[in-house]
């Protein structure tokens, strides 16, 4: 006594047994989205690099030069000094986040109570949902040669200026990707089984020892997923070395946002941005092979 | 376990760490309240006419609904995207199945100005004019991963053997999803839509050459801040936005823990958030 | 049937006296819709925008721009604005790439009460066609805080004087090179620079040499008159190349300061309205342009920027004083003295192709920021 078939219980069926067609409809429409929409744009992106702007139109000139790749790469040194600026302040981002994160999320996974962790968990993210650029001028304001750590310092006879400087870009920076390094390096730490830890002190281990030899080496992939998003996020940043910076410390962002968005040069622009480009694509490649992924 | 020393300096450090995250955010709220509309320090008259005024402003009211709808639309085609972009990679095997998780973590990984800059110059060559489609398509396209995080994660904790027996008692392909599927989902939909709605809400770099004309509320502060002229306006908007974003957080929050075990959960909180956290700042 | 066509009768009737009535009513232009606006700093205030909307009908919703290029951008990205408030460097370009439309004096009232040199003037003006409706114009002074500055202020060198390290804040736009070439034409006359916007690669890389030079002495670039305005607030700078706006907004905010043309001259802007070549609006485009024109409004919008109206008659409603200490008298000495942004290109002219194009004058900015 079987039920007459619905026609869709003979489309699942078809679909079981055909599961390669489920898998190419599946795929369907998220690969044409990403390939069609986002990676056909980088393309032309990469293809107008190849052009040139034109004087007086707002159009670039479909003549094919390598003149913006060679003034970057050879020409003025301005671009090369930038590069290595901004790779600086996102190694030093890194370094620096890596420091303030590491002791907060071992604090989280090893020795906080469920409800603590719960509640520093959500304070750690709501920041990253609140505006960028009014966190930055906050910073800002405080860092400011008339702002708050100026007359917080003066009480102290302190004459602190670092309004405007490379310090302050580099502490907005800081600041701002923080929350970026916390959250993989605490999922990886979260990773780590108690007994493992367990298991080395029975073996006699110190802490210390149990710490470099067993929990940084299972953290370590962590570590690297956060690097990627404070490496990724400062190459391309043009609001920091605005708002905070005043324009005085150009980054990799700023010349590539004035020169699209405002000098209309748009085939330099687009040149300059393989920079970053062609770093972050190693650098995924560098994180793929470490693991980092299953931690993005 | 800890030493009790070692315990009371991680907790110290913790605290420090999470109040450094804090002060940025406490002096918006307080210059919320600044009568000037100069930011000086230190504030010299209290007031709160700001707020009343971000109220009555309409182009803080447009902007909000504008935001809102582009959130909207964004979420719901990375809601699509992203769950069978998951089925896909989650319960097949087939060539080239790294390759679409990598593409589908590239948009976040990558610095948004290049996503901005890129879509612009594509929108301008296809003579698409600027317009909310424009904004939802550059936020859907790192909106998907979120979705896909989330759901990932959660099918690679249930068993694809569940679906089968389903399937043995008589159920449908679209039986099986609602009565079965879905209900183990919905949680992880729900959190990852509600990141996705969190980070669209807040997006600005990737927006700044998505809009053209048009103004999101992040769009409302940038071009406030660098003119100028709202300068305590913005503060309360910002305090606002900050306030109104612990919601989401939170309700995602709840909804990942109390499934399975507190770890996986909270693993699934670190994993989605940061992947969430990525897009607000525009990677 | 009788009855039937005195019914339609009496409809078709009923129909025809009410479109005549509409037809013959008073033009009270009563318009609808937004009027996109790109527009610097202080020229969209709401109060001579309100009353325009009042009037009008139409919504005024601007965007403002912190440089030409910005509004060069903004234009070509087919956002859908429908004005923009161009100064020389940009509005040629503008119009040589088919942005913008030629307007029509005849349908402006007001047209011949704005200054005659302005009206024909070479940004605008191009093959017998007006495409831009003059507004406003005025100089690049120099800004200091009388209560923290003390040193000599007749000299643009001030700017570049290693005494004020840390304390000047100049514009972040690569049209300050001009600025520079200017300060060189008088100071170094030997390069024989003539049009700080027409330089030979020698007169350029001399300009780039002395910015370069000034480049440690900056606290920080501005981007808008705000941010000035800001900078010399909270930032610590006392001194700079200023807009006559920021001159007003700090007065206004209760600040000291003052501003002056040094000896070598200034660089300056005239800006005019265009309309954009498919404007979303056209009607109320075209309503702005006519009040724009008048009198009272240039006179509001120059007392409120400290800026010169291009109308004439403005003067009356400025009262004299101010209508002396900002030249609203059509005084062309004071008008010719200054060296009016415009887009520098390779034809410098002569015959020759040898000057730097902008975009030239652009990668030096990088340059010079470093």
């Amino acid at each position: 006594m079987t039920k007459a078939e619905s026609p869709l219980t003979r489309l699942s069926a078809f679909f079981f047994r055909h599961r390669g067609l489920k898998l190419v409809l599946l795929l369907a429409v998220p690969l044409a989205w990403l390939i069609g929409v986002y990676l056909a744009s980088l393309g032309s992106l990469l293809v107008q690099s190849f052009w040139r702007a034109d004087e007086l139109s707002p159009n670039p000139v479909h003549v094919w030069n390598l003149d913006n790749y060679r003034e970057f790469l050879t020409g003025d040194p301005v671009y090369r000094s930038i590069v290595a600026r901004t790779i600086g302040f996102a190694a030093i981002t890194t370094l620096v986040d890596i420091v303030l994160a590491f002791p907060l999320a071992y604090y989280l996974t090893r020795v906080a109570r469920p409800r603590t962790r719960r509640l520093m968990l959500v304070l750690i993210t709501v920041p990253l949902f609140s505006s960028l650029i009014v966190r930055l001028y906050s910073v800002r304001l405080i860092l400011d040669d008339g702002g708050i750590l100026h007359s917080l310092l003066a009480t102290f006879g302190l004459n602190v200026q670092i309004g405007f400087t490379e310090l302050a870009m580099a502490i907005a920076f800081a600041y701002v990707w923080l929350p970026f390094m916390i959250l993989p390096v605490y999922a990886a730490l979260e990773r780590v089984p108690g007994s493992l830890i367990e298991a080395s002190r029975d073996l006699g281990a110190k802490g210390s020892t149990t710490f470099r030899t067993v929990v940084l080496p299972l953290a370590f992939p962590g570590v690297v997923a956060g690097s990627i998003f404070t490496f990724s996020l400062t190459l391309g940043d043009f609001i920091t070395p605005a708002i905070v910076g005043g324009d005085n410390h150009q980054l990799i962002g700023s010349v590539v946002y004035s020169n699209f968005g405002i000098a209309n040069n748009a085939p330099f622009a687009a040149a300059f941005a393989t920079v970053p480009l062609v770093i972050m694509a190693v650098y995924l490649l560098a994180a793929r092979r470490l693991g980092a992924f299953d931690h993005l | 376990m800890e030493s009790r020393t070692t315990g009371s300096l991680l907790r110290i450090w913790s605290i420090l760490v999470v109040l450094f995250l804090y002060v940025p955010l406490a002096v918006i709220v307080l210059y919320a309240f600044n009568r000037s509309n100069v930011q000086t320090w230190p504030i010299e008259h209290f007031s709160t006419r700001w707020f009343s005024v971000a109220w009555h402003d309409q182009e803080v009211r447009d902007a909000f609904v504008l935001s809102f709808k582009v959130a909207c639309a964004a979420t719901a085609v990375a809601l699509v995207l992203g769950t069978a972009a998951s089925f896909a990679v989650a319960r097949y095997r087939f060539f080239g199945v790294n390759s679409v998780s990598f593409l589908v973590v590239i948009p976040i990984a990558l610095p948004g100005v290049i996503t901005g800059i890129a879509l612009q110059s594509s929108f301008a060559v296809a003579g698409i004019p600027f317009s909310l489609w424009t904004i939802m398509i550059g936020h859907a396209t790192f909106c998907i991963v979120i979705v896909f995080n989330n759901v990932i994660a959660r099918l690679r904790r249930m068993q694809p053997s569940i679906e089968d027996a389903s399937m043995d008692l008589g159920a449908n392909g679209l039986q099986t999803f609602r009565y079965v599927l879905f209900p183990e989902l919905r949680s992880a939909l729900v959190a990852g839509g509600l990141l996705a709605f969190a980070l669209s809400w807040d997006e600005v770099i990737v927006t700044i050459f998505t809009a053209g004309g048009n103004t999101t509320i992040p769009i409302w502060i940038w071009t406030g801040l660098r003119t100028g002229g709202s300068g305590s306006e913005i503060n309360v908007v910002a305090a606002v936005v900050v306030v109104l974003s612990i919601v989401p957080v939170y309700c995602a929050q709840r909804l990942t823990t109390g499934t399975g075990d507190g770890r996986a959960a909270a693993e699934d909180l670190g994993t989605l958030a940061a992947v969430g956290g990525a897009q607000s700042s525009g990677v | 049937m009788k009855k039937r066509i005195a019914v339609i009768a009496l409809a078709t009737a009923a129909l025809l006296a009410t479109s005549v009535a509409a037809t013959a009513k008073p033009a009270s232009k009563k318009l609808s819709g937004t009027l996109k606006v790109v527009a610097w700093e202080g020229y969209t205030e709401n109060q001579w925008v309100k009353p325009f909307e009042k009037q009008t009908g139409c919504t005024v919703q601007h965007q403002y721009a912190g440089s030409s290029d910005e509004m060069y951008n903004l234009m070509k990205k087919n956002a859908g604005y429908d004005l923009v408030s161009a100064s020389g460097d940009a509005s040629n370009r503008l119009i040589a790439s088919g942005l913008v439309q030629p307007i029509d004096p005849s349908t402006i009232p007001n047209w011949k009460q704005l200054t005659p040199q302005l009206v024909k003037g070479p940004n605008h003006y191009v093959d017998g066609k007006y495409y831009g409706l003059p507004w406003q114009w005025g100089p690049n002074v120099l800004m200091w805080n009388t209560a923290k500055y003390s040193g000599a202020t007749n000299s643009w060198s001030a700017l570049y004087d290693p005494k004020n390290k840390g304390k000047i804040t100049i514009p972040n736009n690569p049209i300050q090179i001009a600025d520079a070439a200017l300060y060189l034409s008088k100071t170094k006359p030997a390069l024989g620079i003539k049009d700080p916007y027409e330089l030979n690669s020698a007169q350029l890389h001399a300009a780039v040499l002395l910015l370069k030079q000034q480049r440690p002495l900056i606290k920080a670039y501005w981007g808008f008159a705000t941010d000035e305005v800001k900078i010399f607030q909270t930032g610590g700078a006392t001194l700079g190349a200023a807009w006559p706006l920021a001159v007003a907004q700090l007065t206004r905010a209760g600040m000291k300061v003052s501003q002056t043309i040094p000896k070598e001259g200034a660089t300056g802007w005239s800006d005019v309205w265009m309309l954009a070549k498919h404007p979303k609006n056209q009607p109320c485009a075209e309503a702005w342009l006519k009040y724009a024109a008048g009198a009272k409004v240039q006179a509001e919008v120059a007392k409120f920027n400290t800026y010169t109206p291009a109308n004439l008659q403005s003067c009356k409603a400025l009262g004299a004083t101010l209508c002396k200490q900002l030249h609203a008298d059509g005084d062309t000495a004071y008008l010719n003295r200054i060296k009016f942004w415009k887009t520098p290109l390779s034809d410098c002219g002569n015959g020759k192709n040898e000057c730097a194009p902008y975009s030239e004058w652009v990668q030096a900015w990088t340059s010079i920021k470093g």
